[in-house]
């Protein structure tokens, strides 16, 4: 297969060259798409596939603090759930990272202490990413030093907006050289678009493109900060980007809806997202992932009714 | 489809409908037995079980039932507009309150999937009685003068590939307008016009204003022929269609068509390609393709034609064919055996004039009616799968250079019930879409239906309107 980016070499050479190419994509039929992910929506998934469709959400939980209130004791407590997520099942997988700001990954990392729990970082000035690039250069080295496997960076969304898109570019290229620690290895980098700003279909398949050109090895929905965050529509419409990428570069690109998915029933709409958008492939952690923190406990409940029988309720999963 | 997560089984309940081993014709309020006791077998084309025995009319039972709707047609007529609303609109709730019954009933008559019973079906039957429930009250605003005057009893025929839709369309607007109806289903999908009997009764419909008769081809050309029919409301084949335009040639009797197409869906190489493929999907594979406003011929803009080729057989991979009554079905069983026939001859004959056929891998039940979704490339005008009309699930893709090359190729048919036009360039739609000669031009969408907006054909499609406004004309005496 090939993994190049070759075809692409000329796109980024300049403003202009970038911005012809993000219009000359096809355009989005914001009503169609809004439909398609409503049908997929109805998707009936019960007994087997549920039980299969709520361990593998579990495994792709980004287990997430973001909280100008957090404290060690509240990272603590967030490390222990994501490795040991029900304290009456020991069969209940993992989550596939805790996300936290910069200056808490050390005591993720020591809380985890070498489980096998990726500790994802938010830099870049997250949410808002409205500071100056050594600013963010620095954010970003400071988490990857600290023990970051994986860095959720923002991008300049007044930057897209105002239609400057190779800065953009230019941005994601820098941080993910960022990303490079001492030993040659890097941390993966995931690219927040903040869709709810972008807010038109259009610019979310452009921002797509552009973080994929960039090198993103996720890309992702939004912060949870704003009003409007993952949807099935928007994180849809992201799943068809990587799948064309993947068809035209060989890259394979992961992708994490983030913010507003809380309950089992919606995990599962976005895995049979998944499933019949993109297929197996992507069926797993390394691929996808899901930016939550609620959601965990309702998938733990629905997990204990399937293997029970009844609903046990909120006290019998922990609250951390 | 990925092996890794398979979807279980999810089947919607057989036991919310409780099918009868027998049935009889509807008439007069009663449900009575054919008067030579003539009966037929209707069957689950899913799987060829037999679901109940169904009365079949003959010519004695047509003459009975035409006379008990024109007993019932002087109240019925006289009523305030407002009274009948009333019985219309107790119809529509009815229908709503029992949809999931008539989704299941719908599915295993017809075979088509419960996700379509129970998505489009019959929340647009419920749709169709509210919306002309709304008119009954309102004819003198609705411009055909101020108090316009019902026909009298309507005979309505209708046929099997959306058997409760088609007939909300026609006795909704008969109803409102004041008209009494005698209506045959077809003789595959009796169940549902049935059961839709039965709520007439429980909504305390007056007696003969609504007459059941299932039956056959014979039925229908009795009720056609019957000189106390005023109004002839016919949905099926072109053939048939023509059939009734010659016998009732010299009649006075007012008649509305509503017959085959080949629709014609453009493609240009502006379009939201994801949302056009699902376009094209939804176009043809809806219903299995047998819904005559289906986008059967797929005109492609020939700058993106492979491109796009490739995004809708990766598509039409995921699509997921089997039991129809399990919700997470796409594409369910083909009406009947002579349907299966006809559409398997067809197929063929586009093989042999040269057309490339392909489908995905996909495996068919071992009993019941099955036909894979099926593509044709390589098509031109000039074969057979680009003229006739199929009604199944085969889609015949043609490419075009230009948008007059493209409105020229989609108005080449003998047919103009329906068409569709995909591209993000608006003075493109409009452009196009007044040069198109069909009935219903989607943009941007395909297959979709509303109560308010009007339908029907050009040419060899039929004439007449229904739905809207302009659905009551054909039940006016305007």
């Amino acid at each position: 297969m090939p993994t190049t980016l070759t075809a692409f070499a000329d796109v980024t050479t300049s403003d202009s060259a970038l911005r012809r190419f993000l219009h000359g994509l096809p355009g989005v039929d914001a009503v169609g798409l809004e439909a398609r992910a409503a049908s997929l929506g109805t998707r009936s998934i019960k007994t087997t596939a549920k039980a299969y469709a709520i361990d593998l959400a579990i495994s792709m939980i980004d287990l997430t603090t973001l909280e100008g209130a957090d404290t060690p004791g509240k990272v603590r407590a967030l490390s222990a759930k994501a490795v040991n997520p029900d304290p009456t099942d020991r069969t209940t997988p993992m989550t596939a990272a805790v996300c936290v700001y910069p200056d808490m990954v050390a005591t993720a990392k020591a809380a985890l202490n070498g489980a096998d729990v990726k500790i994802a970082s938010v830099a870049t000035a997250f949410p808002a990413g409205r500071a100056a690039l050594p600013v963010k250069l620095a954010d970003t080295r400071d988490a990857v030093a600290a023990g970051a496997d994986e860095i959720d960076m923002v991008i300049d969304r007044g930057a897209f907006l105002a239609g400057r898109y190779l800065e953009t570019y230019e941005l994601i290229r820098t941080i993910k050289e960022a990303c490079v620690r001492e030993d040659g290895s890097a941390a993966r980098l995931k690219v927040i678009f903040e869709t709810g700003e972008l807010s038109t279909y259009d610019n979310i398949r452009r921002a797509s493109w552009i973080g994929m050109l960039a090198g993103a090895d996720f890309i992702k929905t939004s912060t949870g900060k704003v009003g409007v965050n993952a949807t099935p529509a928007n994180t849809l419409l992201m799943l068809e980007a990587v799948r064309d990428f993947r068809a035209q570069t060989g890259i394979q690109i992961g992708v994490k809806p983030a913010g507003g998915i809380r309950t089992t029933k919606d995990a599962i709409k976005f895995l049979v997202l998944v499933n019949e958008t993109v297929g197996e492939d992507w069926l797993s952690n390394h691929w996808f992932r899901f930016g939550a923190s609620s959601l965990l406990n309702d998938l733990l409940m629905q997990r204990q009714k399937l293997s029970t029988g009844r609903y046990s309720g909120p006290d019998y999963v922990t609250v951390d | 489809m990925a092996s890794v997560f398979e979807y279980a089984p999810a089947p919607e309940s057989r036991s919310v409908v409780d099918i009868a081993p027998s049935y009889g014709l509807f008439i007069d309020g009663e449900f009575t037995d054919a008067a030579d006791g003539k009966v037929f077998k209707t069957v689950s084309p899913s799987s060829e079980e037999v679901l109940a025995e169904v009365a079949q009319a003959g010519a004695a039972d047509v003459d009975r039932a035409v006379k008990a709707a024109r007993r019932a047609f002087e109240k019925w007529s006289a009523l305030p507009g407002s009274e009948r609303a009333k019985y219309l609109f107790r119809i529509a709730r009815i229908i709503q309150e029992r949809s999931r019954e008539l989704a299941v009933l719908e599915t295993l008559d017809n075979g088509k999937p419960i996700r379509e019973t129970r998505d489009a079906d019959l929340p647009l039957v419920a749709a169709h009685f509210f919306y002309y429930a709304g008119w009954a009250d309102k004819l003198g605003h609705a411009g055909y003068g101020a108090d316009p005057r019902p026909l009298g009893v309507a005979g309505q025929v209708i046929p099997w590939n959306f058997p409760l839709l088609m007939l909300a369309w026609k006795i909704a607007p008969a109803l409102a307008a004041g008209n009494t109806v005698v209506l045959k289903p077809a003789e595959t999908t009796p169940l549902s016009a049935l059961f839709f009997a039965d709520i007439c009764r429980q909504a305390g419909l007056p007696k003969g204003v609504v007459n059941i008769i299932p039956g056959y081809g014979d039925a229908g050309a009795e009720l056609v022929a019957h000189p106390d029919v005023n109004k002839v409301a016919f949905t099926g084949s072109t053939a048939v269609g023509k059939a009734i335009a010659r016998q009732i040639a010299g009649t006075d009797k007012k008649v509305t068509l509503e017959l085959g197409g080949k629709g014609a869906n453009i493609v240009f190489d502006d379009a939201p390609i994801d949302q056009a493929v699902e376009g094209i999907v939804n176009g043809i594979f809806f219903n299995q393709g047998q819904v005559c406003c289906a986008g059967s011929r797929l005109l492609v803009q020939e700058s993106i034609h492979d491109e796009l080729l490739d995004s809708l057989k990766r598509r039409l991979s995921t699509l997921r064919l089997g039991d129809p009554l399990d919700k997470n079905t796409d594409i369910g069983a083909i009406n009947s055996a002579d349907q299966l026939a006809r559409i398997t001859a067809l197929a063929e004959t586009g093989e042999a004039e040269g057309a490339e056929r392909w489908s995905p891998a996909c495996e068919l039940p071992s009993s019941g009616y099955w036909f894979a979704p099926t593509l044709f490339t390589n098509v031109t005008q000039a074969h057979t799968v680009a003229r006739d009309e199929i009604f199944g699930p085969v889609l015949s893709v043609l490419t075009f250079r230009t948008p007059d090359e493209a409105v020229a190729k989609a108005n080449n048919s003998q047919y103009g019930l329906s068409a569709g036009i995909w591209t993000e360039k608006g003075s493109r739609i409009l452009a196009v879409a007044n040069q198109l000669r069909a009935g219903v031009v989607w943009a941007n969408t395909f297959n979709k239906f509303d109560p308010t907006s009007p339908f029907g054909g050009y040419k060899e499609s039929g004439f007449g309107r229904e739905g809207g406004r302009h659905g009551l004309e054909g039940y006016l005496d305007v």
